[in-house]
């Protein structure tokens, strides 16, 4: 169950996706996300629809695997879908009792969850494209000019990079824990919300302490090894724009353009 | 020059309460003398608790000594300008195989060390490559950590250390979590690097068949160390490693036993075809 | 003892992440029988499927296709209740320490019990046997059980699953990362466990040396299937075949084999020291003893 979640988890391939620098991908990630709030009607929806799915095809990564990072945020794209459903006001189309869907509101529902669908996907094209390490990377040196005014650019750099590498290993141990807990009887699925919350207790200590040691002895195993922050610290794999890499930029500034036009230049909503 | 060299070393824990007085001192090493020559490969024995981890701690300058003095290479760990030559000179492969790769791929994990002490990019490919290689695990190279076994991760952390071309290599418990397979592939690297390379290897573990082929073996106990010599030495005291809450191998017990019951069986049995002669010999 | 069949695995398969890339199947046609009150060691390396297999014994996994037996009934069946089949099917994880979560031993403890709607008095006594027979001192059972050493820690968690009473104990690797002294004592406590209460064992461990002297029966696990499954001697008869998988049988017995191949007449179903002494002094006495009726001419 807990094994599902995508995010953050690397899936190696041979592809011109998986080989672009990190800083492509992450600037091409913010565009794709920004294109998605300008976005308005069906055109730029079918441009932005299309997009995806050519660099999902083009990434090599089989496309349940992005599919499967969904999952785990069902529930809040169902809330938010719900919200907008009911709450958006406007022309009424059924009514029931005090709470009325509108045609807005069903427009802003189906709309923002294909939003939120897609940023997820966008996301994890990135994340399962680009090792942490140079996803690290890619933002400890699109971030570098921060540090001048005394942002610690590196070590969130390292701080995220190593999150990333221990999520898989702390849901892995999540689910040994629980499994341990329900074999002396747990139960983590019944009751009201109040009774869950209480019951995840002998799930939550255990990883905190867990994820405190596996901290700490990761802390000695880098200072072992030399560790000292950024100073003086040389790249196994520095960042060097290459050409598909201008490519890419003009192709996502591209895209980003007929979005914007698609919303000035034609009416909508269609 | 000795590799290691420690004279008198002392360290205590000290635990505190919240006001900050102190609640119990625990000595974790009493008075402790270890040279070690370059090149060697010795092993130091001793059940949990007995000091062994808090002295490889030391060889590594992750502790510094309470009391005593300790060089590596020549060099006082005690001084902290010397801290990050020390932990160059002695690299450290740790007990739990999850807890010390950082990186999520393994050719990114092995060049984490170089890339701390500065050297050139493409210098860290080729340590990279040579280290990966040296411990049988360059095919594995574009791996995630998390789909190797423990014994591959244990050989992907010494290959991180290898990378920064230490002089010697502790290994603190690295197949206390192993299965027997990997337990055999992590003892078989060490050697391999100490024969090849010349590095010199500091073994710490509390199985005693691991300690067979090493040169010298060291037995500690409440912080001291109270054995030591070669491993057949050692081996012929089965009495007292007893004692010392370790787990003699089978065939040494036997042997052992053989012995004493009036059999012509030499001391300080190690190997199983070494008494499978000693008994033939006796029955003809 | 009872002669009846407490689990029966009838063509057991479990496969992890059908349908992707990282599909694998974990148990193969796993067909068993284990008897009440059996002592029983499962043997395999790393990925053999044997942590798998235990996990399905009390439900906490399901087969992809096969059936469990309990005392008769099928756990698949939408009637059965899991809960009671893991409060009689007892299982301990690998490094079950990790899974300690209360301010105190005794609380901790008492978790078990109290999951399966005892009272409080009752959970407590229940937990102060438990805490007794794993042999901790009294005057801890109110501390935190994260001050313990971590043979001790490993005690209290075993405690944390006898306190519930099981008349199925499983282990996973009960001693991983323990000194010898620590594993002793905690093979030792689970051997008291079954002579004493007559529970049936079942003791995963990838060491044959460890379980050779305590279990009546070994099962040996490969590739997700039962490659051996017998009483040690019977199974270290094939130490060949194991040591061809990465298992090695104890090492008296490629000692004693080794003896026969040259020529000496030893006891080869040995496999503990104790039997391999008493085997060799045997055949080496008896020797010497021929040796000396044997009358040599001209020699005296």
């Amino acid at each position: 169950m807990l094994r599902d979640i995508t995010l953050g988890q690397y899936y190696p391939a041979d592809s011109i996706v998986h080989k672009l620098d990190p800083r492509v991908k992450l600037f091409g990630t913010m565009i794709y996300i920004v294109s998605l709030f300008v976005m308005r009607g069906v055109v730029a929806l079918g441009v932005a629809t299309l997009f995806l799915f050519c660099v999902i095809r083009v990434s090599k990564v089989p496309f349940r695997f992005m599919v499967r990072g969904l999952k785990a945020i069902m529930v809040l794209l169902l809330i938010t879908a719900v919200f907008n459903l009911f709450l958006t006001p406007g022309e009424p189309l059924v009514s029931v009792w005090k709470i009325s869907v509108t045609e807005e509101g069903l427009t802003n529902a189906v709309m923002m969850a294909i939003r939120l669908t897609f940023l997820i996907l966008g996301t994890s094209i990135m994340t399962l494209t680009t090792t942490p390490n140079q996803l690290t990377d890619g933002m400890e040196k699109a971030l570098m000019p921060l540090s001048k005014v005394g942002v610690p650019v590196h070590a969130i750099a390292m701080m995220m990079s190593i999150a990333l590498r221990f999520i898989p290993i702390l849901i892995e141990e999540t689910d040994k824990i629980m499994k341990a807990q329900m074999a002396r009887g747990a139960d983590f699925e019944s009751g009201n919300l109040l009774r869950r919350v209480k019951n995840m207790i002998p799930l939550l200590v255990p990883l905190f302490i867990s994820a405190f040691r596996r901290a700490d002895d990761l802390a000695m195993a880098m200072e072992a090894r030399c560790y000292q922050g950024g100073r003086g610290r040389t790249k196994m794999k520095p960042l060097r724009y290459a050409g598909r890499d201008g490519a890419a930029y003009l192709l996502l500034l591209g895209y980003l353009a007929v979005v914007i036009a698609c919303r000035i230049l034609l009416p909508w909503p269609q | 020059m000795e590799m290691i060299r420690a004279e008198q070393l002392v360290y205590e824990y000290i635990r505190r309460d919240e006001e900050g007085n102190v609640e119990a001192i625990s000595t974790a090493l009493d008075h402790v003398d270890l040279h070690v020559r370059p090149g060697e490969f010795i092993a130091i024995l001793g059940h949990n608790g007995s000091g062994k981890s808090t002295l490889a701690k030391h060889i590594n300058a992750l502790l510094t000594p309470g009391e005593g003095s300790l060089w590596v290479d020549g060099k006082d760990v005690s001084l902290e300008e010397n801290v990050y030559d020390v932990r160059q000179t002695a690299g450290m492969v740790f007990q739990n195989p999850d807890n010390q790769i950082i990186a999520s791929v393994v050719e990114e994990d092995v060049g984490f060390g170089p890339e701390n002490i500065g050297v050139p990019t493409e210098e860290i490919w080729q340590r990279v490559e040579e280290s990966l290689r040296a411990v049988g695990m360059l095919k594995y190279r574009h791996h995630s950590p998390n789909k190797l076994s423990g014994g591959q991760k244990q050989r992907v952390a010494i290959a991180g250390v290898m990378a920064m071309q230490p002089k010697c290599i502790v290994l603190d418990e690295p197949t206390a979590m192993l299965d027997p397979n990997g337990r055999r592939d992590v003892i078989r690297t060490a050697h391999e690097l100490n024969r090849e390379k010349g590095v010199t290897i500091v073994l710490i573990t509390h199985y005693m068949e691991e300690v067979v082929d090493a040169d010298r073996v060291f037995v500690m106990d409440q912080g001291k160390i109270v054995m030591q010599g070669t491993p057949r030495e050692i081996f012929s005291q089965v009495g007292k490693l007893k004692e010392y809450r370790l787990d003699v191998p089978q065939v040494t017990i036997l042997a052992d036993m053989l012995r004493q019951a009036g059999l012509d069986i030499p001391l300080g049995v190690l190997r199983r075809e070494e008494l499978v002669d000693a008994i033939m010999r006796a029955a003809m | 003892m009872r002669e009846s069949m407490s689990i029966i695995l009838d063509k057991v398969n479990h496969i992890y992440s059908p349908d992707t890339a990282y599909q694998i199947q974990a148990l193969r046609d796993v067909s068993l029988e284990i008897l009440d009150g059996q002592f029983i060691g499962i043997i395999g390396h790393t990925g053999s499927g044997k942590s798998t297999l235990i996990q399905h014994l009390n439900g906490l996994m399901r087969a992809t296709s096969g059936h469990i037996y309990f005392h008769g009934k099928d756990i698949y069946d939408e009637d059965f209740d899991l809960r009671e089949l893991r409060n009689r099917v007892g299982l301990v994880f690998q490094y079950p320490e990790h899974q300690l979560f209360e301010t105190t031993i005794f609380d901790d403890v008492c978790f078990g019990p109290k999951n399966q709607g005892l009272s409080k008095d009752e959970a407590g006594l229940r937990a102060f046997e438990a805490l007794r027979s794993v042999g901790l001192p009294e005057e801890l059972y109110y501390q935190s059980p994260f001050d313990l050493s971590g043979g001790q820690k490993r005690r209290v968690a075993i405690a944390g699953v006898l306190a519930m009473k099981p008349e199925v104990l499983i282990l996973d690797e009960p001693t991983a990362g323990l000194d010898p002294a620590g594993r002793d004592e905690i093979l030792d406590l689970v051997a008291r466990m079954h002579r004493e209460r007559g529970m049936t064992v079942l003791l995963v461990s990838h060491s044959m040396e460890d379980v050779a002297k305590y279990v009546q029966r070994i099962i040996v696990m490969n590739q997700g299937q039962v490659m051996l499954d017998g009483t040690p001697k019977q199974v270290f008869a094939h130490y060949k075949e194991l040591e061809a998988v990465g298992l090695a049988a104890p090492q008296v017995t490629y000692l004693m084999h080794e003896l026969v191949e040259r020529g000496l007449s030893v006891d080869t179903e040995a496999t503990t020291v104790e039997e391999a002494r008493a085997s060799l002094m045997e055949a080496l006495t008896g020797l010497v003893a021929a040796r000396r009726d044997i009358h040599v001419p001209g020699k005296d």
